[in-house]
């Protein structure tokens, strides 16, 4: 077997406030293969963006890594000195954050940031650097690049800019690039030609990809598989096909219930009833047990575990099928 | 960008003649400037005699015109007091004034900038708490104690720094420097200090607060996620970016610092244009006054210009939009 690209195990982050320490992520693993697509959905709050910064060794004080690990390729990087993980940053691991409109620095030319994260990154010269920036740009789809090269940031669109973006994050030809809700800042058609061009790129590459979105239906457009978040913990994960399809998870159930579809069924759609519990006030058990119609009494006090169903895992109680007795006990 | 540049300049000139208005309107509202001229007991004759060599007995617009032309011309009249044109006054005084104040500007901004720097990136090290206690004194002392404090210090007590004037000066051309002498450049320190602690106190505060601005950004968080070093994002990306309102600040203040050299001249009997007004306010010698308010205010509407075309060259974004007006 391969070693897969990324592998986070047990990930936990922690944010310290003056009131007590928040717990944003709980135990979250995943691999992610070479060339792979891992799409990350859940609410606003989930801990979806935060796993991405977490890979990538962006956590900002007061926030912190509280346990688990992270591999990259089969090293450890969750515990690198700073200027390591700095140079593993854009060299190895790309990342692209949602916004373009305020991801590049409106006072340098687009090529200067380029060139400047080339030279940063590999061993050339201004010229040679240059030149891979202009075919970089072209790559990803901007027309005349030799001469778009020497543009500011605002006079590209939002979906230019976005490609940008994008050239920046694989300019250094990185194992992994973590996309943060790329396509959320955009317009519907150039969503979709953002999401083939990571989808493309990733391919010509092999790259791997871990797409946060909450959008379901970029997820089904590009993903391999799916890991569905929920309060800090991923809730089901698997092939995009069979998640979509048959979810498992009450959870994941409700998230394609509300996918609206082109079908003409005139179904209304299902809505979760309540809203995530913030991270201050995460339910004992499950913490998806207050939302839950299938919740019983273990789920209230037991937390689940990951468990393989088929080509999915799903954390839930329900389907276990040895119920542990102890937990009865204590439910009684 | 010229048709920018023109534009404002044409903005500027308006600015000017309505200074101008109100300069000219000075020497009406503070009395018959025959009165001040004449000694009490001239005959009535002779002081029709002096009004109509002065011209004063024109129409008032043609009055102000002739003033204005003149002005243009540098031509301010003659003080009342010393009985020499206010022009030759202004020019030997003017470097005094200008060296003094390029020096404050210079010290305030290269400390308050590295100040605010280092404040903004190691925000709780000792030395940033010094640094924004110095900050606090700075702003809320006046400016005159500060020099007296320091003449105090320096002068009175330990006898290192002259307590006033500029010491041997460099005669070049109609110029004249303090900066080439040694005795010159020591009466500099404590005048620049007074005057430039208030402006770099500021700088330092805007400095700060840009940059913790800035550092929370996007394109700082992708520069980062991009592996660049922490060098490259701070002195590069954040610094950069940091300047824009820098500039606009610093350069305003520059125009203050000229105007309010007064009180810190006045403390240091530094021979410069302040000195020369504050004499002027006691003797309602209003040509100088007059005079005065005019420079100062050229002044300031030139900085502005000034700083209005940096701008466009540091913030590319100003650029585009001023070549293609919408």
């Amino acid at each position: 077997m391969t070693v897969p690209v990324l592998s986070v195990r047990n990930l936990e982050v922690e944010f310290l406030t003056r009131r007590s320490t928040l717990r944003a992520i709980n135990g979250v693993s995943f691999d992610i293969a070479k060339g792979e697509v891992l799409g990350v959905v859940g609410e606003s709050g989930a801990g979806k963006s935060v796993t991405g910064l977490a890979v990538i060794g962006l956590i900002d004080p007061p926030g912190r890594i509280a346990g688990g690990e992270i591999y990259l390729s089969g090293t450890r990087i969750d515990h690198l000195p700073t200027e390591e993980i700095r140079r593993i940053r854009g060299k190895r691991i790309g990342m692209i954050f949602q916004d373009p409109l305020t991801s590049l620095n409106p006072l340098y030319r687009v090529g200067d940031q380029i060139v400047e994260t080339i030279r940063t990154h590999m061993n050339l010269t201004e010229t040679a650097a240059r030149k891979r920036a202009i075919d970089l740009l072209a790559e990803v789809g901007i027309p005349a690049p030799e001469k778009r090269i020497d543009a500011y940031p605002h006079e590209f669109s939002g979906g230019m800019r976005q490609r940008v973006v994008i050239a920046l994050a694989i300019c250094a030809e990185p194992e992994l690039i973590i996309a943060d809700e790329p396509t959320t800042a955009l317009d519907v058609s150039v969503q979709a030609q953002i999401i083939s061009l990571i989808k493309r790129l990733g391919r010509d590459h092999g790259t791997a990809v871990m797409l946060v979105t909450h959008d379901m239906g970029v997820i089904a457009e590009t993903s391999d598989r799916v890991a569905v978040m929920y309060s800090g913990r991923i809730a089901e994960i698997g092939p995009v096909q069979d998640v979509v399809q048959n979810p498992l998870h009450p959870y994941a159930k409700g998230l394609m219930g509300a996918i609206p579809t082109l079908a003409g069924e005139e179904k209304r759609l299902v809505q979760i009833p309540g809203s995530m519990p913030r991270l201050s006030a995460i339910p004992p058990g499950c913490s998806f047990n207050p939302r839950c119609a299938f919740a019983f009494d273990r789920c209230r006090v037991e937390r689940p575990e990951p468990l393989k169903q088929g080509s999915h895992a799903v954390a839930c109680h329900l389907y276990d099928p040895a119920p542990n007795e102890a937990a009865k006990e204590t439910a009684a | 960008m010229l048709a920018f540049t023109l534009r404002r300049a044409i903005q500027a000139i308006g600015v000017m003649i309505a200074v101008g208005v109100i300069a000219f309107s000075m020497f009406r509202f503070a009395g018959d400037p025959v009165n001040q001229i004449v000694s009490l007991d001239t005959p009535a004759a002779e002081r029709e005699a002096v009004r109509k060599s002065l011209g004063l007995d024109d129409p008032v617009p043609v009055q102000f015109a002739r003033y204005f032309g003149n002005a243009v011309q540098f031509k301010f009249g003659v003080s009342y007091q010393f009985r020499q044109p206010v022009s030759n006054l202004l020019m030997e005084r003017m470097p005094a004034t200008l060296e003094l104040a390029a020096c404050a500007t210079v010290l305030a901004m290269v400390f308050g900038i590295l100040m605010g720097v280092y404040s903004a990136l190691r925000r709780d090290t000792i030395l940033t708490k010094f640094f924004q206690a110095v900050s606090l004194i700075g702003i809320s002392l006046p400016t005159f104690l500060i020099g007296i404090l320091l003449i105090y210090l320096f002068s009175v007590t330990l006898g290192w720094l002259p307590s006033f004037g500029r010491g041997d000066v460099v005669r070049i051309g109609w110029w004249t420097t303090g900066l080439l002498t040694l005795s010159g450049l020591k009466a500099l320190i404590m005048p620049s200090i007074t005057l430039g602690l208030f402006q770099m106190t500021l700088i330092m505060r805007l400095v700060r607060a840009e940059m913790l601005e800035v550092l929370r950004t996007d394109y700082i968080r992708f520069a980062r996620a991009r592996g660049l070093t922490t060098r490259a994002i701070h002195f590069g990306h954040a610094l950069k970016n940091t300047l824009v309102p820098v500039i606009t600040v610093a350069g305003l203040q520059f125009g203050s610092v000229i105007a309010f050299a007064i009180i810190t001249e006045t403390v240091f009997q530094w021979p410069g244009m302040g000195l020369l007004f504050v004499q002027a306010v006691q003797n309602v010698d209003i040509p100088i006054m007059a005079a005065y308010l005019l420079m100062v205010s050229l002044i300031f509407v030139t900085i502005n210009l000034v700083v209005d075309i940096l701008y466009t060259i540091v913030d590319p974004r100003l650029r585009s939009t001023i070549s293609r007006p919408a």
